[in-house]
């Protein structure tokens, strides 16, 4: 890894998050949505989460601030500056330390002007009315009500809430849909400045395009799980660098390589398979992938793939 | 059969702001078009209006030479950019789905629609679940012209690719009309026959 010289803001080991349904009558079962999924964040540095949709992504995000359902369950750990997140923890730095850009724009208070969203408990009016001048958001933006915005808007008020202080760890859970390709870089290149203040961010993304310019390393969650975790440039340079056939696929799908879609659908998380999950839908399957498949270091990256190369 | 807008005028209620002032645009059954353009410059607003789902102050689109029906079943339909806000929260997917046709077992799959995911609420699939089952219930018989509002961002690429392939069968099949709303050129380039940028047509101005 190269980022071991940086301290790990962030590390997320073997975190598995599991939701209590009720099945039949009064028995209890639970679902399990992620599954040994390990991932860090250096200072400074911009990890990328791309993946399946449904695979597990904005819980993710949830779990490290705390913010899953009453009826769900969190196993492994997550550490913030070395130190295990508890729920006392998670309390005293969301919104400060910890911040969440959401991915719906629902997260916004219909009944409230979006100026005083943006300020919220701890910031300032000032620091509101820089964001909005960075966000190329008219001053008068924040007498409005998050029904008066458009979409691009309202995406970029979530942004400007949740940078308003100096925050550490920023998690961004897909922030740019529906903002333009200019704004959506702008957006990026703030992170990339925070980034370089010292800060972490947790990219959660579909913009695999944009994420290849901005971050520093790319983790490739399916079904719940970590696929690969490689640097940027493997990305870059092609479906060949990279190391399992979940990503290659997923770079095989990109408009611009290619379009083209995968036969068959993700796991359900009611029944995920014994070892790989990928396995259904892969051309290089083999009897050995049913059987448990750990993550292994392999050319500068991690991967969970047996027949990787 | 084509879709016209005739000089379109529209501001929100108690605003002073023109969103859109006299756009006119035409797009033909079988034609597919990209509408571009920063954001704010008023791409959901006229997708809304093109649809019936808000009324002109000025102007007016025609479906067919006539204007779209007010009553029943609406021929051009619109998917939207968040689909947690298109959707019914106490309605169960199931019933979701069946709101204007009810889709057959082939076409569910081709979308990755889980069988078990009928029985849920809203509030329990991820948006880019949620967004398949929004695309679903409008690709019956009775729609004649689609507009995509940035319908695919909340999927994963592969996902995309999957549903744009599906919606671009199910176009050519019944000869639908198409505008597609997005910001990812690539996207565009591969989708549509041609774009247009709003501002180019939009006589208001941000």
């Amino acid at each position: 890894m190269d980022n071991e010289s940086k301290p790990v803001v962030l590390s997320v080991e073997d975190v598995g998050v599991s939701f209590r349904m009720y099945a039949k009558g009064l028995r209890r079962t639970a679902l399990p949505v992620i599954r040994s999924l390990g991932l860090d964040v250096c200072a400074g540095e911009i990890l990328a989460v791309i993946g399946s949709s449904g695979s597990g992504k904005s819980l993710l995000a949830h779990a490290i601030l705390g913010i899953l359902p009453g009826n769900a369950e969190v196993s492994g750990t997550i550490k913030y500056n070395g130190k295990t997140l508890t729920s006392a923890l998670q309390k005293q730095y969301r919104g400060s330390e910890i911040v969440l850009i959401p991915q719906a724009v629902d997260w916004l208070d219909p009944l409230m002007r979006v100026g005083k969203q943006v300020i919220g408990t701890k910031g300032s009016k000032e620091e509101m009315q820089r964001a909005f001048a960075r966000f190329g958001l008219s001053p008068e933006t924040e007498r409005l009500y998050p029904v008066q915005l458009s979409g691009g808007m309202a995406r970029r008020i979530l942004i400007s809430a949740a940078i308003v202080g100096e925050p550490k760890l920023i998690i961004a859970d897909e922030p740019t849909p529906g903002l333009s390709v200019d704004l959506a870089k702008e957006t990026f290149l703030y992170f990339r400045e925070l980034a370089d203040r010292g800060a972490g961010v947790l990219l959660i993304t579909h913009d695999v395009d944009l994420a290849l310019h901005f971050a520093d390393r790319i983790a490739v969650l399916y079904a719940g799980t970590t696929m690969e975790i490689a640097p940027t440039r493997d990305f870059l340079s092609g479906a060949d660098a990279l190391r399992h056939p979940y990503s290659k696929a997923l770079f095989d799908a990109l408009p611009q390589n290619g379009f083209r879609p995968l036969a068959g659908s993700q796991p359900y998380a009611g029944d995920l398979p014994r070892g790989c999950m990928f396995a259904a839908r892969c051309g290089m399957r083999t009897d050995a992938c049913f059987a448990d498949v750990p993550m292994r270091s392999l050319r500068g990256g991690e991967v969970r793939c047996i027949h990787a190369t | 059969m084509r879709l016209e807008a005739h000089h379109l005028d529209f501001r929100y209620p108690k605003t002073d702001k023109w969103i859109l002032k006299d756009v006119s645009l035409t797009v033909g059954a079988g034609e597919r078009l990209a509408l571009v353009g920063p954001s704010g410059s008023g791409k959901s607003t006229l997708s809304a209006l093109l649809s019936g789902c808000l009324a002109a102050d000025a102007g007016t689109v025609l479906w067919d030479g006539k204007p779209l029906p007010v009553k029943g079943y609406c021929p051009v339909q619109l998917i939207r950019q968040h689909p947690e806000l298109s959707v019914n929260p106490r309605r169960k997917m199931g019933k979701i789905l069946c709101e204007s046709w009810t889709p057959d077992k082939a076409l569910l799959e081709k979308m990755g629609i889980e069988e078990r995911w009928m029985t849920r609420w809203p509030a329990e699939l991820s948006g880019g679940e949620l967004q398949r089952f929004c695309i679903a219930r409008v690709l019956g018989p009775r729609t004649k012209f689609l507009i995509c509002d940035e319908i695919s961002t909340m999927l994963d690429v592969i996902t995309q690719a999957q549903i744009w392939r599906l919606i671009l069968d199910v176009t050519v099949q019944n000869g639908l009309g198409l505008i597609v709303v997005t910001h990812n050129p690539a996207l565009a380039k591969r989708v549509c026959d041609r774009a247009i940028d709003l501002t180019d047509i939009n006589a208001a101005r941000p």
